[in-house]
């Protein structure tokens, strides 16, 4: 089966305007939700404590906010269901540093008249520890682009990495807008979502720029469009095939893989579709408005090439023994 | 005819160590080295403990003092207002001038690690900063060491507890069934366990109740409660002695059948309490546990022997927490609560059915497709796809490595990843069958095309992967190890592995079946 059969390449750089325009419009859009909504952070990086219930048969959800309600020092938590109408999560700023008796010995008190129960995860976190996580994911997420930026400059050229990081702040950006509209509770699982994006999103966008470079190198036209153009047709099946396959496995983690790891699913589906958009549609106009020059690069690599045939010719002529 | 080639003799024997050393993994088996199951998976209780070592400093300030009361005692050096002073240094006035160089050369012989300052008949002690230093590291080193012991003691199976960062304490017990046994297991890990036992203060206690804490101090004293009753008592705050030199604990009955615990001293114990007991004949000496008297009875005659009896009404599983707590020692400081994550077994039962049917639907899905796709070059792809798999299974099996949660997560998404691979190759294959090479051409050209690209693309995701690994806690740990792992045996599967099949297969290719090879309409490849 064949379905992107290349045929002659699309001419996408003279639209690349059009593309450039939506990105930034969904990027302000998503900057804004980030600046005035802002992140909804669970307690991994908030602090509190989170208490999931399950319950024989239906969850008597008004019968546990008012259980909760009766001691005061849960003010303001909530109750919510959790995946099935069977599952209630209760969750609270609070957090006790007491190792005796904590906030989930006491809420199974409270909860002792609301039916049969059992409760099957109590997880809490420390103010400090919450905000310590907060600033070592930050950490993480700058560590990996800088690591980034310095491979890809290292493997190809530097305008390829401001390029290639461009693009993935597009992807990293409008995910968390998209974490922010669907309101999803941000825990260490969405870190870990968004750094995979950050190593995955740039796997398209190296299968196209790997290509350009080939280009440069084999296209006898002149002009960068021409050249992304063609490169940028030529790698479009494998770009959205990749991307399918593992839009397919991230899909079903989405919709099968439990609870627990919906907002991960969810957060690595957003990436994968923004990044297989952004590595065709961003990624190669930025090399283009960065000015790079294709007469410029293949003069370098022919020097390149210069210098490692005289090295050899000179391991030539050392072998015989004329040096 | 071409016979097998390196490569696909290599990735059989990567096929064939992933299924043998996957196996006791995948059955479960007793022996075998096989992957963990993460808490968050199997159940259990994950802590973060911080701990007060402050508190450890003061005790031992305490304890210095306990010892220069003895010391003095024992000579007969005469002296007057022994004072604890902010909980950092111990302050005495000498009532003889002619101690002071007797008391300055045994302080120095017998208190290590202590500055003496003196001023007149007055003296001052305290902790050199190394001693300081030293304490906080060993309150920390003995907390690891006796919570790992108490844990022992009751039993469970492999608790971890380790040492984290500076001041850190890393608890995580797997198997517990409920609520009730996970929160008697973290107040058997709470129980300062800290013994006392304390003169009572006869002179003043029938003013106790009436008594300020710092009136009480003022006469180097401490109220302190009784563990079932508001009773209070007034106690000497320099204890006799304390539990480090308790040298067993058990669990025993009293006449009334009631349970109690038997504690024994050691040598030095032993001969203090002796010698405590032989002269305060008709006093009260109080036993005090955390802060709580259990006790006080009167002293009808001299105990040698340190033997001692703690009764305090107690519930059967209490003395024996109890028991184990004094038995593995005290705590120098009491830890507290910085991260707990507590996951019972159901949970993690329907953890592990949800990701592996997310695992199962993404592979049968992945699969499908690139037999749809690709004809026989998807199913060659997907025998990779079965031996990166097991390979994954089987070098974090023989790592002893964990599968958390988001480890599944790793490995599914992998499945998606690693196909990847040989989507690149294939389409670059197509691509030169479509201009006109040969299948053996295409077949070389593009798998030599499509390295470079899957080679980065591969380092960059490892990249992420790696400083996940470093700043992720605990279950994205796992996250990170099992992408990793998947990732560099997609290299050797999805790449060199089904190059190798494709050597190995290519005289069987019929050029004229292009479409199903390859998935490609016929275009007179040559």
């Amino acid at each position: 089966m064949e379905v992107f059969k290349y045929k002659k390449p699309l001419s996408l750089m003279s639209k690349s305007k059009r593309f450039g325009l939506l990105s930034v419009a969904v990027l302000i859009l998503s900057i804004g939700l980030i600046l005035s909504k802002g992140f909804n952070y669970g307690i991994d990086f908030a602090g509190g404590t989170l208490i999931q219930v399950q319950y024989e048969g239906k969850a008597p959800i008004d019968k546990v906010r008012n259980a909760i309600d009766t001691d005061k020092a849960y003010e303001g938590a909530t109750v919510t269901f959790f995946g099935g109408e069977d599952e209630v999560v209760i969750k609270t700023k609070m957090s006790s540093k007491n190792l005796g008796e904590d906030i989930g010995d006491k809420v199974r008190v409270l909860l002792k008249d609301t039916g049969k129960f059992e409760v099957r995860r109590v997880d809490m976190v420390g103010a400090k520890v919450g905000s310590e996580l907060r600033e070592q994911g930050l950490m993480a997420m700058l560590l990996a682009i800088i690591g980034i930026l310095i491979y890809v400059s290292f493997r190809f050229e530097w305008r390829f990495a401001v390029a290639s990081v461009m693009a993935l702040l597009h992807d990293v950006t409008i995910a968390m807008g998209m974490i922010v509209l669907f309101n999803i509770e941000v825990n260490l699982d969405i870190l870990a979502a968004l750094l995979t994006i950050l190593g995955y999103s740039l796997n398209d966008t190296i299968i196209v720029f790997d290509r350009i470079r080939e280009g440069i190198r084999t296209i006898k036209d002149p002009d960068l469009a021409g050249i992304i153009d063609e490169s940028v047709s030529r790698t479009l099946s494998r770009t959205t095939l990749t991307s399918l396959t593992t839009f397919f496995v991230v899909f079903t983690l989405w919709m099968f893989g439990g609870e627990i790891i919906h907002g991960f699913g969810f957060t690595l589906l957003v990436g994968i579709i923004v990044g297989t958009y952004s590595s065709i549609f961003v990624a190669s106009p930025i090399l283009m408005w960065l000015g790079f020059s294709v007469g410029g690069f293949r003069e370098k690599e022919a020097e390149k090439l210069k210098r490692e045939k005289e090295k050899e010719k000179m391991r030539a002529m050392y072998e015989k023994g004329t040096i | 005819m071409k016979t097998l080639n390196f490569r696909v003799i290599l990735f059989a024997f990567a096929l064939i160590f992933g299924i043998v050393f996957s196996i006791p993994s995948l059955t479960q088996s007793e022996s075998g080295k096989k992957i963990t199951l993460g808490l968050d998976l199997q159940g259990g209780l994950h802590m973060l403990l911080g701990i007060k070592s402050e508190i450890a400093i003061e005790s031992r300030i305490k304890s210095m003092a306990a010892s220069v009361k003895y010391i003095f005692d024992d000579e007969e050096i005469i002296f007057d207002e022994l004072r604890m002073v902010d909980g950092e240094k111990i302050t005495f006035e000498l009532l003889d001038a002619d101690d002071v160089k007797k008391a300055n050369d045994l302080l120095k012989k017998e208190l290590e690690g202590t500055v003496i300052s003196k001023d007149g008949l007055k003296f001052s002690l305290m902790m050199t900063e190394e001693e300081i230093a030293r304490t906080k590291q060993n309150a920390i080193k003995q907390a690891v060491d006796t919570i790992r012991n108490r844990l022992n003691e009751f039993g469970l199976a492999e608790p971890t507890v380790a040492k984290q960062g500076e001041d850190k304490i890393l608890v995580e017990v797997p198997g517990i069934k409920t609520q009730e046994d996970e929160q008697r297991i973290r107040e058997l890990i709470a129980r300062a366990a800290h013994l006392q036992l304390m003169a009572v203060d006869e002179e003043r206690i029938a003013r106790v109740n009436t008594m300020s804490a710092e009136e009480a101090r003022s006469y180097g004293d401490v109220i302190l409660q009784d563990v079932k009753t508001p009773e209070k008592y007034l106690l000497r705050a320099i204890p006799v002695l304390d539990g480090s030199m308790l040298t067993d604990a058990k669990v025993g009955f009293d006449e009334g059948n009631q349970p109690v615990i038997n504690f024994t001293l050691n040598g030095q114990g032993a001969k203090i309490f002796g010698d405590f007991t032989g002269k305060y004949v008709g006093k009260r000496m109080a036993v005090v546990l955390d802060n709580k008297v259990y006790s006080a009875p009167n002293i009808n005659e001299r105990i040698g022997g340190g033997r001692v009896q703690i009764s305090g009404h107690f519930e059967l599983s209490e003395a024996h927490d109890l028991a184990i707590a004094l038995r593995s020692g005290a705590l120098l400081a009491p830890v507290y609560v910085m991260e707990k994550r507590s996951v019972g077994p159901s949970l993690g039962a329907d953890s592990i059915k949800s990701s592996s049917l997310a695992l199962a639907l993404g592979f049968i899905l992945v699969i499908i497709f690139m037999f749809i796709y690709y004809g026989m070059a998807g199913v060659i792809a997907n025998v990779a796809l079965i031996g990166n798999l097991f390979l994954i299974l089987a070098i974090m099996s023989l790592f002893g490595a964990t599968l958390t949660l988001p480890g599944m997560a790793g490995i599914v998404l992998t499945v998606g990843m690693a196909v990847d691979a040989n989507v690149i190759i294939n389409e670059r294959i197509r691509e030169l069958l479509h201009m006109g090479k040969s299948i053996g051409k295409s077949i070389e050209d593009g798998y030599d095309n499509a390295f470079t690209a899957i080679w980065d693309a591969n380092v960059t995701t490892l990249i992420a992967a790696t400083v996940l690994y470093a700043y992720g806690t605990g279950a994205i740990k796992g996250f990170a190890l099992t992408m990793s792992i998947g990732i560099l045996a997609s290299m050797l599967t999805a790449i060199v592995g089904t190059h190798g099949i494709y050597q190995w297969i290519l005289p069987k290719i019929d050029k004229k079946k292009l479409g199903f090879w390859f998935g490609i309409k016929q275009e007179g490849a040559k």
